[in-house]
């Protein structure tokens, strides 16, 4: 809790605000808000990918398809990323 | 229950927070951004996952987004003209 305070606040321990703990909260928080909205939109996909008409278990090939499946998804997560953030920097270098 | 009467250097944290705190939103923006393209093009891109994306689809993947932005703009200032035209 200490080590926190120490890199990220602005003053000393005398402000009313723990501007280190309360950075890593915010940013702690929205790390699992994008982890949530990555898995669900995932799941969303590679259930439509790799399973047809649902059986009583998932089977072998759809085990296998289901994790290239995420592979692949996050791979484009990746690559839209890049590409977004390289259009922004085109644009804002245009402005 | 704090007592809130901030002097200057505790106002300037609180700012400096507010500032902090507005970059990180900017970031989860953009995340935000990623994930309803990357929804929108692997539809348009991706067939069946492979063992890795090949090099058409990431073109593809790459064409999709400049495309969907392109279209963003486009729609974006068509729909002003209407509406400063007086169109409903």
């Amino acid at each position: 809790m200490d080590g926190f305070g120490q890199d990220f606040s602005a003053g000393g321990s005398g402000g009313k605000l723990d501007t280190g703990t309360i950075m890593e909260q915010v940013k702690v928080q929205i790390a699992v808000a994008n982890a949530q909205e990555l898995l669900q939109r995932m799941t969303d996909k590679c259930f439509k990918k790799c399973v047809g008409k649902p059986g009583s278990s998932l089977d072998n090939s759809e085990q296998k398809c289901l994790a290239m499946c995420m592979d692949r998804y996050m791979d484009s997560w990746n690559i839209v990323s890049r590409t977004y953030n390289s259009r922004l920097q085109r644009e804002r270098a245009r402005m | 229950m704090d007592n809130f009467d901030y002097n200057a250097s505790e106002k300037a944290e609180a700012s400096e927070l507010q500032r902090m705190i507005a970059i990180e939103q900017q970031k989860a923006q953009f995340q935000a951004q990623v994930h309803t393209f990357t929804d929108v093009c692997w539809d348009k891109c991706v067939d069946s996952p492979g063992s890795k994306l090949d090099y058409r689809t990431e073109t593809c993947l790459q064409s999709c987004v400049e495309r969907f932005i392109d279209t963003t703009l486009t729609i974006t200032n068509r729909f002003t003209q209407m509406v400063q035209k007086g169109a409903h």
